[in-house]
């Protein structure tokens, strides 16, 4: 693990701004793990705010709501931020912010709510891991092994984001409600909300208003921190055995974006349609965190946050270590975008790859203790079997060895095909 | 704007270091050394260490042409194993001793594997050899420090002959006040060098202390005069064991990547350096201790794998081996 730069700076203390309403979405159709949703609406459909606009028939699947009111005026191919392209519900909005169902639900009904109705209405409202892997969270809170420990995850290891911090420092009432029903949802006793020191004003709201029955870990800025088993193997000082998951060891993590929006899904009885996003970069002048409906195309934001002073080469949609960098400014934003970067010309310089002297850097700092150098050499070479044997399946590709590299080996990338050359 | 974005796979930030500045500042590190070899021995030394590195940056880019790879004399790889060699060597060779040996370092020891990082021998000590094996008498006549070139042997070679080397007070060999080869003399300093790698982190401990610690213990156990009463501290002072434990066996490329790896590297190559030491045909046995180990790398490296997340110690390596 490694300390790395930060360039958190820029937006740290910048409150979450929202967006004005675009005046068109495009809503992906598989914005999670699992089947990809058939659409609900039809071309010409009038939809408003929050409404269900496509589901699946699939247990693995997250639902998709409108996130602005207006009509369907197409059902097409779009630029996908993971996908390269996908099937999207086009929405031309109407500038209204009408919401489907406007009602605030009492902390008493909230209160009667068993794990059976929290997870359905979780379910109900689309939520999926907001931190990037997109798992539906309906499924990962009914883990079919008994769990007594939820980690919270605000660790946002990623350099530049702030999306998750802003969250924390601006809703942490709200988080701690949300995590109250997690708890109760999974059966957890023992709660920890995971913060890296880099963010003493989260850490700071969280102290002053948790009680007494959650621990508050403060853990070293590093990357990859916010790892699930990282995480996990740093807070409860033990690991998730290989090939497992972290129920077998009766542990469930939960971002802080996803549990917010939990909170809000049971509490206002409103599905996740809008999420935070941290827009920065050296090209822009005004880095923001925003609060943007699902589906605004990140042109809109980044002219929001504009004006560009450089132009940008290289946008990259998450954080600099495991983002995607896309080929287009017209992807939308999507249910696990925390950021969008905008790197110029000589930030996104590729550069030159020279043969691996064995530093040994990419070795010692391995979170999943692989030796990347030579998986990258056996990947090369197209030996997939011993890419296997040094245990590639273990890899999860935070990309911390490329960062290290002085030989600048595209270890990641290496790694990622020998992924799929196995899975053949 | 849309059609001119750079995609590539993650991760979009690096840190600063390249194996060029490694390269530079190992050599950057052994400076001081060098320095103290020409003031101790004066010009001659200097002309040795110029000779072979020109030498190495000369062929490295001769052969590079040949093979057609891309040229890149100025990585400073090849500067460093000139000056590597240069230091293994004593001051008043022929000059055209350097050269052919910086050849054969470059040409057998390095460029032959496939160049940088693919070579399995310490290109340095490869040359090195290569000349004691054919020219052994250049190898082993050293000259008394100072202008007057009056040849003498080296501590070790005092100590094998005599049993005893009392003329050399611990402070004569720290500032490297006595025979030996250009670089290895000045203890001191090639440990300003050693300590300026440790603060960059360019060396671990691993290899270079239990290598040290190795020999020391073992000079200590098996003295002249019964067990334990051996001079531990003349041995880790004299001949080329600073050197080659802190420039030649912390080699990347050619020494295990985990830490538990280098351990037992640094361990093997202390108990070659000493067996040679005490019972073998030579005085000195830092060059043959490094390159043997250097042999015995993919090995170690196959059995001291890191332990992957989440997996107990035993059954990691039932599933990696």
């Amino acid at each position: 693990m490694v300390r790395l730069a930060e360039c958190k700076d820029k937006t740290e203390h910048k409150p979450i701004e929202v967006l004005l309403l675009p005046k068109k979405v495009y809503i992906p159709l598989s914005q999670h793990l699992g089947k990809i949703c058939v659409p609900e609406v039809k071309v010409g459909d009038l939809v408003v705010r929050g409404q269900l606009i496509a589901s699946a028939q699939a247990h693995v699947h997250a639902r998709v709501h409108a996130s602005i009111s207006g009509k369907v005026t197409a059902i097409q191919d779009w630029p996908h931020p993971v996908l390269g392209r996908c099937k999207a519900i086009v929405i031309e909005g109407d500038g209204s912010d009408k919401l489907s169902s406007p009602s605030r639900i009492t902390q008493a009904e909230v209160d009667s709510f068993s794990a059976e109705q929290i997870r359905n209405i979780i379910f109900e409202a689309g939520i999926v891991g907001m931190g990037g892997a997109s798992f539906p969270t309906h499924i990962k809170l009914n883990p079919p092994k008994p769990v007594d420990t939820l980690i919270v995850n605000g660790a946002e290891c990623e350099p530049f984001l702030n999306s998750d911090n802003r969250l924390m420092i601006e809703k942490a009432k709200e988080i701690i409600a949300g995590i109250k029903l997690v708890a109760k949802c999974v059966g957890a006793k023992n709660v920890y909300i995971a913060i890296e020191d880099n963010k003493p004003e989260a850490i700071k709201q969280f102290q002053s208003i948790c009680d007494k029955r959650y621990a508050i870990s403060i853990l070293k800025s590093q990357y990859p921190q916010g790892g699930e088993k990282q995480l996990i193997k740093n807070v409860l000082r033990k690991e998730v055995p290989r090939g497992k998951l972290p129920f077998d060891i009766a542990v469930v993590v939960q971002n802080v974006a996803t549990i917010y929006a939990i909170y809000e899904a049971l509490y206002l009885a409103k599905p996740l349609y809008e999420r935070t996003v941290t827009v920065t970069g050296s090209c822009i002048d005004n880095p923001k965190n925003l609060l943007v409906p699902i589906g605004t195309p990140i042109k809109e934001l980044i002219n929001y946050c504009g004006p560009i002073t450089t132009k940008p080469a290289k946008i990259i949609i998450g954080g600099p270590m495991m983002g995607l960098a896309q080929f287009t400014d017209e992807v939308p934003v999507i249910k696990s975008t925390g950021g969008v970067l905008l790197f110029s010309e000589k930030e996104a310089r590729v550069l030159e790859e020279e043969f691996c002297i064995r530093c040994g850097a990419c070795v010692r700092e391995c979170p999943a203790g692989l030796m990347p150098c030579l998986i990258n050499l056996s990947s090369e070479k197209s030996l997939w079997q011993q890419a296997k044997d040094y245990g590639v399946a273990d890899c999860i590709e935070c990309g911390i060895c490329n960062y290290v590299c002085p030989a600048k080996r595209r270890l990641v990338q290496t790694v990622k095909r020998a992924k799929l050359e196995i899975a053949k | 704007m849309t059609d001119r974005l750079i995609v590539a796979v993650s991760p979009h930030i690096h840190n600063k270091e390249s194996v060029r500045k490694i390269m530079w500042l190992v050599s950057l590190s052994l400076v001081p050394a060098g320095a103290a070899g020409v003031i101790i021995f004066g010009w001659s030394a200097f002309w040795v260490i110029f000779w072979a590195v020109i030498t190495a940056v000369v062929a490295e880019g001769i052969l590079q042409l040949l093979t057609k790879k891309k040229v890149a004399i100025l990585d400073g790889s090849a500067v460093l194993t000139g000056l590597l060699l240069a230091y293994n060597l004593p001051s008043n060779v022929p000059f055209w001793l350097p050269i052919v040996g910086s050849f054969f370092a470059i040409a057998i020891g390095k460029q032959v594997f496939g160049g940088l990082g693919q070579n399995i021998f310490n290109p340095a000590l490869t040359g090195r050899v290569f000349l004691m094996a054919c020219w052994p008498k250049y190898m082993t006549t050293f000259v008394n420090p100072g202008y007057d070139a009056i040849t003498g042997a080296t501590p070790l070679a005092v100590l094998r002959h005599a049993k005893m080397a009392t003329q050399f007070s611990y402070w004569d060999l720290l500032i490297g006040r006595h025979g030996g080869c250009i670089g290895e003399v000045c203890i001191l300093a090639l440990l300003i060098g050693a300590a300026f790698l440790f603060v960059r982190k360019y060396i671990s401990w691993h290899i270079p202390i239990t290598y040290i610690l190795t020999v020391g213990l073992l000079t200590f156990i098996f003295g002249p005069n019964g067990y334990f009463s051996g001079d531990w501290m003349f041995h880790i002072l004299t001949g080329g064991l600073i050197l080659g434990a802190f420039f030649m066996a912390t080699d990347y490329v050619t020494s295990p990547l985990t830490y538990k790896g280098q351990i037992i590297f640094g361990t093997g190559c202390g108990v070659i350096t000493a067996v040679i030491r005490l019972w073998g045909g030579y005085p000195e046995g830092v060059s043959y201790a490094i390159l043997m180990m250097n042999a015995a790398t993919p090995i170690i490296d196959r059995f001291t794998k890191n332990r992957i997340y989440g997996t107990n110690r035993n059954s990691s390596r039932r599933a990696i081996s």
